[in-house]
């Protein structure tokens, strides 16, 4: 019960850090952490197939992706004009009313019941593979299709129209 | 591990989102709050994860696992939609050699 709420205070204190880090470069290394902390919380939630996809898909390829990006834009001088107090404190105060927003509905659902699992197998590999190829085998197969349009746009995006810059 | 399930046995429902809001809130000011757009980009990140945290709560809490999938496909879509955004992300720093959000206020009214 303990190790819930000390992951759940690591992540909460990293993700601070992730939008509080002058330099991004610290800020994707801050955000490396706090995606580990997730993946502890999905171990923890016995979705073993979850943990495993969250630690390869994300701290693998995402944050890849983020510091290679960040390597060819070479940002990694602490030049980044920041913005005035008062947008500061007008960000802070709607983030925190959208969270008390969220709170007071909270509030009203009164006293939850505490997570149990009842079916220890529920996020295994074998009982997934099953759902996912027997009831959400087209939704799987559109989504190859989106990455492989998400690969398409990226190269399209990403390289230099020719007839432009010369 | 199933043992290692057994000591988060007593969590209530509510703390997990509890822990989702509070990430979610701070992806929000992070997103309000800073100029470079690669960073606003991390927050994103951080609400989409907040996201699959509490589907995946609800999963366990109800037994049922659909809401797994659905967090895989969240992720299908986030790692779609990283390459796309870093993608426009290159191409805004090669036109305009920043990657401030207030130089690109041509849509601005």
């Amino acid at each position: 019960m303990s190790i819930f709420y000390f992951i759940a205070f690591l992540s909460i204190l990293f993700s601070v850090l992730v939008i509080s880090a002058k330099n991004p470069v610290h800020s994707i290394l801050y955000l490396i952490i706090t995606f580990f902390t997730f993946t502890v919380q999905y171990i923890l939630l016995n979705a073993q197939f979850l943990a495993v996809v969250n630690f390869i898909v994300y701290m693998g390829a995402i944050l890849v992706l983020f510091l290679y990006t960040l390597m060819l834009i070479n940002l990694n001088k602490d030049s980044e004009p920041v913005k005035s107090n008062m947008v500061k404190f007008a960000a802070v105060l709607g983030g925190g009313c959208l969270f008390v927003v969220i709170m007071g509905s909270l509030k009203s659902l009164g006293v939850s019941q505490p997570v149990l699992l009842k079916n220890p197998d529920l996020g295994l590999v074998k009982n997934l593979g099953k759902i996912l190829f027997n009831e959400f085998l087209l939704p799987f197969e559109i989504s190859s299709l989106l990455l492989l349009s998400a690969m398409v746009g990226a190269v399209l995006l990403a390289t230099k129209d020719p007839k432009t810059t010369t | 591990m199933e043992s290692l399930f057994n000591t988060v046995k007593s969590v209530p429902l509510n703390h997990y989102i509890l822990l989702s809001s509070i990430i979610f809130s701070i992806g929000v000011i992070g997103v309000l709050i800073r100029r470079n757009a690669i960073v606003i980009f991390m927050s994103v990140e951080l609400m989409l994860n907040s996201v699959n945290l509490l589907l995946t709560a609800f999963s366990v809490y109800r037994g049922d696992a659909t809401g797994q999938v659905f967090v895989f496909f969240i992720m299908a879509l986030a790692a779609a939609e990283v390459a796309v955004g870093l993608a426009i992300i290159v191409m805004i720093y090669r036109n305009t050699n920043s990657v401030d959000i207030n130089v690109l206020n041509r849509l601005k009214w």
